[in-house]
């Protein structure tokens, strides 16, 4: 038995600890907007926060994050990731969608430590989230217009 | 592995189910509203198959296209809106269920599928004809209603206005009068100088806000009860067949429920996505290897040798073999492009249920009415009794239209095997090793300059597997010339008095098909390049040499020079620098890039800018046409720099996204898009813009460095 804390919720689920994270999430608690994409950690579309960072529930063992703060693409409230969400959809960023939340949790991850990033810090925080569809200016563009918005206070 | 404790029932079907329902609902795309549009509730109008309005005023636009990235859910309810006089905003999107007489792909005889970039342009007088048909029919109930001329109403913003009296009718009311009625065979369209949404700025996406929270829902996020989740042990080499397998290591995994042999490999079911990997982890199968297990370097050879010899003519102007020997110059040139995987982010998956007499099958289809056939004939069923759910693709590329509906004819397999519903999984690694490339292709060229260095014979031979042979498409291979190896080679538009292509068309065991763009995907690349080598050779600027070659091609010099203009060609550039340009048409729309390149001393290449210019005629939704454009370039990027899919002794050597490297953020170069005014119908949008991106590339590496690159992908420049 594995004990959760997912988006401000206690979860208790029979698994054994080395599960990946996101088939917990997504086959036990139908937590269904963290993607399976690559299963490796290569491609990002599974990010989560776990106490704030961002990491891949692929490869991350459900057993190593109990008594830690999961946050979901489905559970992020913050106000740097209303801002994002909001900018994303102003921006039209998506296309096929997919990878778009984990994209979302790595930049509330990295507006969280660095309230204006330049392209640069973008190009780091940014460059483990695949994205087929090519949507990599919008997603700058959009991490930018969140970050105006916020004001340095994310 | 997840097991079931006491406070888990052995079915936690009902909980997931309703997270299906809940989410769906959120999505706008409900799965009820498909069903419920079969036949009509009691005062709503059914104008036709693709406009629905409720009595509350509520207009159901139903897609017929997947809408895989591509932007459909977006742009085809435009072109009813457009007529209809509605707000884009207010209508609900609905996709269609699988029929191939009401929502077949126009294109494409009575078959709906979503491909060849044609999901406007099929759809371009069919859906503005299904919203005017709509309003003649509103504006008509409206006169009864108020008993007046109807040549004294006019529809506008969800309502019937009538002009004298200034009295409105919202459709709502009017849709049981209306509902009466027979809709008009062939109500009057609006001319594009009256287009209020097509064309216009300010039109958003439909499906922004549910995938950027999470709450779209694709293929895997379908639960149902009783479902189990379904990986395939497949083939090691392709070709390869199962000569035995021992269940017993999977079945001792706690969790797994089944182990059976399907036609493409061994399926391994579980209670949940884990417990299945970690069932076919355990399986052992043996696998009867082919005698033919070619290696790329093994195909290089063939294909080369083949190139040595004539193929059969695809296009033949003049007389090329004579003009090559009588120019003041002849040059030659070998490029190639390897197989290329699909990787979409979602990689495939469906779920399919099986009940008495019926089949429901949730996939991101892109070929619903074949996928149909496909599953009826597995599961001993009419395709009339099988029922596609067409949900949200996470990307496709051409990957989801399979002549052979693979992973749905697997799925149906198993489910017929265990008795309940299924949702199979591909990993990312079924996806990168499990076949269906775009083709390895060599393009050989010779040609010959006139003393003043204009060209004056060329010709190109193709070795490229064919893609259509025995598929559903078959039909388009003409006297042996599969039509989409050639495409953007035989219709090669620059005036070369004497033109040849040819085509050789290998037969191997590896599964090959469309990928983005197709045969331009290759045959740009090698034209667009060699024609670059032309003008070196001849000592011409390579726009002034493509501007004399296309004076009878408008839309084409149209882009390039708009591109041109926009890049700045011809200003000069810092050392190490380089800029090179490409023009294509492909899928009836015409695109120019200029890409501006860095390449550092050690040959590492940074793609810095891309300038493109495109023609689709009518952009119906620009910012779509605009993200498309965008979305191209990383693609081609990815393929140019990285994409390569390589066989060693019959197997793949490349198994994820470490080794099958795609584009990232740091690489995104600036792309600036333009979009050429037009009034002429639309055009290919979503795979027009890949075909330039490489040879644009390879040609700003020369300019840059003087280094002819002729074999993708690049990786870096060779020091």
């Amino acid at each position: 038995m594995i004990s959760l804390f997912v988006n401000g919720e206690r979860h208790k689920v029979d698994a054994d600890p080395d599960t990946p994270l996101l088939w917990v999430l997504r086959d036990q608690l139908g937590l269904f907007g963290t993607k399976y994409g690559c299963g490796k950690g290569l491609c990002g579309a599974c990010t989560v926060l776990v106490d704030d960072e961002p990491m891949r529930a692929c490869s991350l063992p459900a057993g190593e994050v109990q008594g830690r703060r999961v946050v979901t693409i489905q559970g992020l409230d913050s106000a740097a990731g209303k801002a994002l969400l909001a900018a994303w959809t102003e921006l039209d960023v998506t296309q096929c969608g997919y990878c778009q939340p984990g994209q979302i949790i790595t930049a509330t991850a990295l507006l969280r430590g660095n309230p204006h990033p330049s392209d640069a810090d973008i190009d780091t925080a940014m460059d483990g989230n695949l994205c087929r569809c090519g949507t990599y200016g919008r997603i700058r563009a959009a991490i930018h217009l969140a970050a105006r918005r916020l004001g340095g206070t994310p | 592995m997840i097991r079931r404790g006491p406070e888990q029932p052995r079915d936690p079907s009902r909980r997931r189910f309703l997270v299906l329902a809940g989410a769906a609902g959120a999505a706008g795309f409900t799965l009820a509203s498909v069903e419920a549009r079969a036949g009509a509730t009691a005062g709503e109008l059914v104008a036709n198959a693709f406009v629905t309005i409720a009595a509350d005023g509520t207009v159901t636009v139903t897609v017929k296209h997947l809408e895989m990235g591509q932007g459909v859910a977006t742009g085809l309810p435009v072109l009813v809106a457009e007529e209809l006089e509605v707000d884009p905003a207010r209508i609900k999107v609905a996709f269609a269920p699988a029929d191939a007489k009401r929502y077949n792909n126009l294109f494409w005889g009575p078959s709906q599928g979503t491909g060849g970039s044609n999901a406007t342009a099929n759809s371009w007088e069919q859906l503005r004809k299904a919203g005017a048909a709509a309003r003649e029919m509103l504006i008509e109930a409206a006169a009864r209603i108020l008993k007046v001329d109807r040549t004294t109403l006019t529809a506008g913003n969800g309502a019937v206005v009538h002009g004298p009296s200034g009295r409105r009718l919202d459709y709502g009311r009017l849709v049981a009068e209306a509902a009466k009625l027979s809709p008009p065979a062939d109500p009057p369209l609006k001319s594009p100088a009256e287009f209020r949404l097509i064309g216009h700025p300010g039109i958003k996406r439909v499906d922004s806000a549910e995938k950027a929270q999470g709450t779209a829902i694709y293929a895997m996020d379908v639960v149902l009860p009783g479902m189990v989740t379904a990986v395939v042990a497949r083939p090691p080499v392709f070709g390869a067949v199962v000569k035995g397998f021992n269940r017993k290591a999977a079945l001792a995994v706690p969790g797994v429920e089944a182990v059976v042999q399907i036609s493409s490999g061994v399926a391994v079911t579980g209670d949940d996505t884990w417990t299945a990997l970690k069932g076919r982890e355990a399986l052992k199968v043996e696998w009867s290897l082919p005698e033919n297990r070619p290696s790329t370097e093994t195909i290089r050879r063939d294909f080369t040798a083949r190139l040595g010899q004539p193929g059969l003519p695809a296009r033949n102007d003049g007389d090329s073999e004579t003009a090559l020997d009588q120019g003041a110059k002849r040059l030659s040139a070998i490029y190639e492009v390897p197989y290329l995987a699909h990787a979409p982010m979602e990689p495939l998956d469906c779920v399919v249920r099986l009940s008495k007499g019926r089949c429901d099958v949730w996939a991101g289809c892109q070929f619903q009415t074949h996928d149909q056939a496909m599953a009826a004939k597995v599961a001993g069923l009419s395709p009339e009794q099988v029922e596609i759910h067409t949900l949200y693709a996470g990307g496709s590329f051409g990957r989801r239209a399979n002549p052979k509906s693979d992973y749905i004819v697997e799925a149906v397999e198993v489910a017929k095997a265990v008795g309940v519903p299924v949702r199979l999984m591909w990993t990312r690694e079924d996806d990168i090793t499990g076949g269906y490339y775009r083709p390895m292709a060599l393009h050989g060229f010779e040609a010959a300059l006139d003393a003043n260095g204009a060209p004056l014979a060329w010709r190109h031979r193709i070795c490229c597997q064919s893609i259509l042979e025995g598929g559903p498409f078959a039909a388009m291979i003409k006297d042996g010339i599969d039509s989409v190896s050639v495409e953007g080679a035989a219709n090669l538009p620059y005036a070369i008095p004497n033109l040849k292509v040819e085509l050789h068309s290998p037969k191997l065991p590896v599964p090959v098909l469309w990928w983005r763009s197709v045969g331009s995907s290759h045959t740009a690349f090698a034209t667009e390049c060699f024609l670059d080598e032309l003008a070196q050779a001849g000592g011409k600027d390579p726009l002034e040499l493509r501007r004399a070659l296309l004076a009878g091609q408008p839309r084409h010099l149209a882009v390039l020079e708009l591109a041109a203009a926009k890049a700045g060609w011809g200003t000069p550039l810092p050392a190490g620098r380089g800029r090179g340009l490409a023009v294509h048409e492909s899928f009836h729309s015409f695109v120019a890039q200029v890409i501006e390149v860095a390449v550092s001393p050690t040959g590492e290449i940074k793609v810095e800018k891309v300038v493109l210019a495109v023609d689709c005629g009518i952009a119906v939704t620009p910012d779509v046409v605009r993200a498309q454009m965008e979305g191209a370039v990383a693609f081609g990027l990815s393929a140019a720099l990285f994409g390569e899919i390589t066989l060693k002794d019959g197997a793949v050597e490349q198994s994820n996204f470490h080794d099958y490297r795609c584009l990232r953020m740091s690489e995104m170069p600036v792309v600036e898009v333009h979009i050429i005014p037009s009034t002429a119908a639309p055009t290919g949008v979503g795979e027009p813009g890949v075909p330039p991106v490489a040879p644009a590339l390879v040609n700003a590496i020369f300019a840059a460095t003087g280094k002819r690159l002729r074999r993708l992908p690049l990786g870096t420049v060779p020091t």
